[in-house]
């Protein structure tokens, strides 16, 4: 950075604009946090109508084709459009404050990626209007997901993932390169905390799983609007190979989300029992070994498929491995707490009520992942139980928990722990009320994915037990909104550190100055601000004396180029190639005017930054 | 806090919960009530890897329990614990046993692998040709020279090597009390073999997303003995290689007059008539209505007077026929016996 | 960045000389490893339907080797060129830069127009990506590779026309570094394409 260079005024912010043109990392995890919000409450409408639909057998609440539409949204949406987000939201949070960085490598490629995906769920669940939403299942499987077996709401499902799936890409390019490049000095990769560790390994799944998605979702689209034969069997085509892209990207997206969850969790419950995290090294071996061997497993979900025994032995064996790994992280933690004093916030709740449920989860994996006694759990309800636990008791938890314990940082204010014990409590017993019985129901005949079930085969007071759990869940997830209403409302102001916190972020204010750091600091080991406390040093040691700092310019562009995709996609849908042509040219005048104008940014003055050094 | 007791109330209702659904399930369609070597296979395997999963947890809850009481904060409260970096022969403890364990998995996990993914030939197991339609089940009897719809007749204790396919898309073939499933890819073949050691009626169900009435897309299976089975089987090659033969009551006739200007493109009854709908020569013969409804007159009328109604986006046209003529078809379907 | 006075002091390997610089090399680099499991995942495909001409015309009834050949010739050729740029940009010589750009796009230029005549040439004699899973998955992967040439194209020309008047300076040199990376990626995956839509197209029904 050219100190030198000229002073661009700071630009003016206020309102509207600000949010829609800035690139400040930690602006945009709150968008995230909005946007994915939004999306998550959108999933869980769509998921009370179908526990409300499955209620009582051969009822009618919203009938066949609706309950598709709405198992297909479901899925669609907590995975994209809620999950991921939220990850984002943490990543985007947190990670710069965890490394000591100013912002993340790439601040305009940041905001486009909020962008992509913002317009990408939009985009999607603009289906609802329009004709109707996508039917064919959130694994949209062929023949049934082509043109002669579903709507046009499966276009939408194609165009809208494909443009949010280009947003996360970016999303997770940015992250590694932020973490590569930009560590304060002193932070070794082996001294990263165990979320940045977590955001690391999630960006490289990926980088390397999204582009697989990206293949298949093009495929489909060709079969889809321009008479292609890919999964067309008339034609030569095969409609496996749909199988194994998605699943090539499904698997690791399954680690992606679960990864996050595990470095939260690791923050909190070592924060909470005030001890280091037991057996670091092994943390980061452990999740360095499940995000590689996420690869190697994609067929465990196809082993009904008929790819033959061999197959699928050997994608069962190496799914069991991996049972190995994620043993070691569910022992590291319960020693982490050994010897601890620990305090149960209720970040901390749901860490902890995190552990016995994600086992739970890891436990019915590993039945899984024998494929003779897969044949009879595969597609039936034991799976729907067995990746709710993972995926709600796993990653759901650890969003809860990491919301709580970094909503100060992100907001500058506390969230009621009162209304938050009651929050996890409805939320904890719900949960396992709708899932627990759901294992039963399968092994008892249910198979997944159906609108209704007979009178006569003893279904009734699973599926009954499994809806009442629900509310509870929607009680728990309207306190949290509750919560978050009070806490906007407070004008209390949460101090720096609430939490005797040990790792950089809690070294600055809440929330911190757009700078985030006055001066870089100097990382002496794991659990940097710890250190720094134990020694009996108010903050961190500055590694650059106080100077003019230099920050990138909010920009449009992110929003036009997003728009752009979004307004293309209708076009292709509808097939109007004037619609297409209007949207392309604004994204690739987007383009244009990025390359050819530099963002020469601005500087902060010395004499603006509002604390000397760097503060506990 | 009073975590932990809430906790443990909890447990215990869990595994009151636990109680009472693992005692039900139906003998035809639970699988966990095998009645076949496949399931059982199958319900082994569960029981094992359950065993060895609920021992894990056991261990986890235990330690996740004291520690929870432990070590929690008391007020007042002086000191920094003492920050443990991690120990190595712990590590390795858990990671060498967790491994162990997967290897006592590991081997009934190949070796029934591989006994499940045998393929039978047709002097060890009676073939049958599994055809999934949107939203009903096509049997062929290759060997037999017979074709039937809906329900499946098996003979007892025999193999029965399924070769399954898809005329539109993906469904699965599955019927739990026999064993586990298997995709109906369109275009592709896939196998499977089942047998039943018990004579009776067993549920059939698609397990694979694949339209609106999915989730209606039941079969039955009847497991007969051997001898009833041949004689089935005969049955069923006399009627379908002959012409239908003619309704003699006034009120049947009239409605086979109907059935062949109407149905009989698409259905087949006997020798004669279209595959897009499922063959009817023993229709009279069938468990169920539509895979679903119980076999009454009443059920049928419903079903002939707005098929969409009973099975959403089913491929049967609504025929707009009035209280006459569907009470005419009845009539003549009920006649449609091979027994 | 002022763009006035980096000029003067240009150090080596400019591309890298900034954080930004850095950060772009190191993020584009795993964007190419991104590229990776997108072509691997459409050559995947490819190879699975490659047979599947559904009656229409198949890979050896269709290829020209002399065409593919040229084709081949022109873009290695091409290859090498965008190298001799990069060379000139370590020499921090930008008329040498635009000099060998220059040729590498008329390269480009020359292989995308082969390749459009090849297209327009198979649909004529019914290949076409509604023909076959072939068809369909012929057009995708080398369409999809012709797109990124074309992309590649536009990306040089505009770095050209916008360093007349900027010059060569740190922010502009991981421009031309990145364009000239993102050449040889589509390159190398124009081998594989030679190699396994061709070559094994050719001799056909013998491999696989």
């Amino acid at each position: 950075m050219s100190a030198h260079a000229s002073h661009a005024p700071a630009p003016n912010r206020s309102g509207l604009w600000d949010w829609l043109t800035t690139v400040d990392h930690k602006k945009i995890a709150i968008l995230y946090l909005i946007a994915g919000g939004i999306f998550f409450l959108a999933g869980g409408f769509e998921a009370m109508l179908i526990r409300l639909q499955l209620m009582y057998p051969e009822s009618s609440v919203i009938g066949a084709k609706t309950f598709n539409e709405m198992i297909t949204m479901h899925g669609t949406t907590m995975i994209f459009l809620a999950a991921m987000p939220v990850i984002f939201a943490l990543m985007n949070a947190v990670v710069p404050l965890q490394i000591g960085a100013r912002d993340v490598a790439f601040p305009f490629v940041n905001s486009l990626g909020f962008w992509l995906f913002f317009f990408g769920g939009v985009l999607l669940n603009t289906s609802w209007f329009l004709g109707g939403a996508p039917d064919a299942g959130w694994t949209s499987y062929t023949t049934l997901a082509l043109n002669q077996y579903s709507g046009r709401g499966v276009d939408f499902y194609v165009l809208g993932l494909q443009i949010a799936g280009i947003g996360t890409l970016i999303g997770g390019i940015n992250f590694l390169v932020t973490i590569i490049n930009m560590r304060a000095p002193g932070m070794t990769f082996m001294r990263m905390p165990m979320f940045t560790w977590s955001a690391f390994i999630t960006s490289g799944l990926i980088l390397f799983a999204f582009p697989a998605i990206t293949v298949g979702l093009v495929l489909l689209m060709f079969d889809r609007l321009f008479g292609g034969n890919f999964f067309n069997p008339d034609a030569g085509g095969n409609v496996v190979i749909w199988e194994h892209l998605f699943w090539i990207f499904g698997h690791p997206e399954v680690y992606i989300l679960i990864l996050p969850a595990f470095g939260v969790i690791s923050e909190i419950v070592s924060t909470f029992a005030r001890k280091r995290l037991f057996g670091y090294s092994s943390m980061v071996f452990a999740t360095a070994l499940i995000g590689f061997l996420g690869f190697m497993v994609w067929a465990h979900h196809m082993f009904t498929t008929g790819l033959g025994a061999i197959a699928n032995t050997l994608f069962g064996l190496a799914t069991m491995l991996i049972a190995v790994p994620t043993g070691i992280k569910i022992f590291n933690w319960l020693l982490t707490m050994w010897g601890g004093q620990i305090r149960f916030t209720t970040a901390n709740l749901f860490a902890v009520g995190f552990i016995p449920t994600f086992t739970i989860g890891g436990m019915t994996g590993v039945m899984l992942a024998i494929p003779a006694a897969d044949y009879q759990y595969h597609d039936s309800y034991f799976v729907v139980a067995h990746f709710h636990y993972v995926i709600v008791g796993g990653l759901v938890f650890g969003l809860f928990a990491g919301l709580y314990y970094w909503w100060p940082k992100m907001f500058g204010k506390m969230l009621n722990e009162t209304l938050g014990k009651w929050n996890f409590w409805t939320f904890f017993i719900g949960f396992h009320l709708t899932f627990f019985p759901q294992h039963f129901l399968g092994l008892m005949g249910m198979p997944r994915r159906v609108f209704t079930y007979l009178k006569d085969q003893d279904l009734d007071v699973g599926n009954f037990i499994s809806t009442i759990g629900a509310f509870g869940m929607t009680i728990g997830t309207i306190l949290f909104l509750v919560n978050c209403a009070v806490a906007a409302k407070s004008s209390k102001r949460a101090p720096a550190d609430p939490w005797d916190g040990r790792t950089l972020e809690w070294s600055i204010p809440s929330p911190p100055p757009e700078y985030n750091f006055a001066q870089t600091p100097l990382v002496r080991g794991l659990d940097a601000l710890w250190i720094e406390k134990m020694a009996g040093n108010k903050g961190m040691t500055p590694a650059e004396p106080l100077g003019d700092i230099h920050m990138p310019s909010p920009s449009f562009l992110p929003f036009l180029m997003s728009l752009g995709l979004f307004i293309a996609g209708y076009g292709f849908m509808y097939h109007v190639y004037v619609v297409v042509a209007i949207g392309m040219l604004i994204t690739f005048a987007c383009m244009f005017a990025r390359s050819i104008k530099d963002d020469p940014g601005y500087h902060i003055h010395e004499d603006e930054i509002e604390e000397k050094g760097v503060k506990a | 806090m009073k975590g932990w007791q809430q906790f443990w109330r909890q447990l215990s209702l869990f595994g009151l919960l636990a109680l009472v659904l693992t005692g039900c399930g139906k003998d035809e369609l639970s699988a966990l009530k095998p009645s076949g070597p496949v399931a059982a296979m199958q319900y082994d395997l569960m029981k094992l890897s359950s065993a060895i999963m609920i021992g894990v947890f056991v261990v986890v809850m235990l330690i996740f329990t004291y520690v929870l009481i432990r070590y929690r904060k008391r007020p007042g409260q002086q000191g920094i614990p003492k920050q443990v970096e991690g120990n190595h022969a712990l590590e390795i403890l858990w990671t060498v046993i967790p491994f162990l364990l997967l290897i006592i998995m590991a081997i009934p996990t190949v070796t029934t692998g591989f006994a499940l993914g045998k393929v039978y030939s047709k002097e060890e197991a009676v073939q049958v040709t599994v055809t999934a339609h949107q939203f009903w089940w096509e049997f062929e009897y290759p060997e037999l020279g017979v074709s039937t719809a809906q329900d499946l007749v098996l003979p007892v204790g025999k193999k029965v090597q399924f070769n399954v396919t898809s005329a539109d898309v993906m469904h699965a073939f599955w019927i739990p009390a026999l064993g586990g499933k298997i995709d109906t890819n369109p275009g592709q073949e896939n196998k499977i073999w089942l047998q039943a050691d018990k004579a009776g009626i067993y549920y059939g169900k698609c397990a694979e997303l694949c339209g609106a009435s999915h989730a209606l897309m039941d079969f039955k299976v009847e497991v007969v003995e051997q001898a009833d089975f041949d004689k089935w089987a005969a049955g069923m090659k006399g009627v379908q290689s002959a012409e239908p033969v003619a309704a003699t009551a006034a009120s049947a006739a009239q409605g086979q007059e109907i059935f062949n200007k109407s149905c009989l493109g698409c259905h087949a009854i006997a020798g004669k008539g279209g595959k897009m709908g499922p063959n009817l020569t023993n229709f009279a013969d069938r468990e169920r209505v539509a895979g679903i409804l119980a076999h009454t007159p009443e059920n049928v009328a419903e079903w002939l007077k707005d098929p969409q109604k009973v099975k959403p986006g089913n491929n049967m046209p609504n025929l707009n026929l009035d209280d006459a003529q569907v009470k005419a078809l009845v009539d003549y379907m009920s006649t449609l016996s091979v027994k | 960045m002022a763009t006035h006075q980096a000029n003067a002091v240009l150090p080596d390997e400019p591309e890298k000389a900034t954080l930004e610089g850095k950060n772009k090399v190191l993020g584009f680099w795993l964007f190419l490893g991104g590229e990776t499991v997108l072509f691997g995942s459409l050559f995947a495909t490819f190879i699975a339907l490659r047979d599947q001409a559904n009656g229409g015309p198949t890979s050896q009834q269709l290829f020209d080797m002399p065409l593919v050949a040229a084709a081949t010739l022109i873009l290695l050729t091409s290859s090498m060129t965008s190298v001799m740029a990069t060379l000139a940009l370590h020499k921090k010589d930008l008329k040498k830069i635009q000099l060998w750009l220059t040729i590498t796009v008329l390269l480009g230029l020359g292989f995308l127009a082969l390749e459009i005549y090849e297209f327009v040439h198979y649909v004529h004699e019914g290949h076409k990506i509604s023909t076959s899973a072939f068809g369909s998955a012929f057009y995708t992967l080398v369409g999809f590779h012709g797109g990124h040439v074309a992309f590649g194209i536009i990306w040089i020309i505009l770095l050209q026309v916008s360093a007349v008047k900027k010059g060569l300076t740190v922010v502009t040199a991981p421009k031309f570094y990145l364009a000239s990376l993102y050449w040889h990626f589509i390159d190398v995956v124009w081998v594989f394409i030679f190699t396994v839509v061709y070559l094994m197209g050719m001799i056909g029904g013998k491999v696989g």
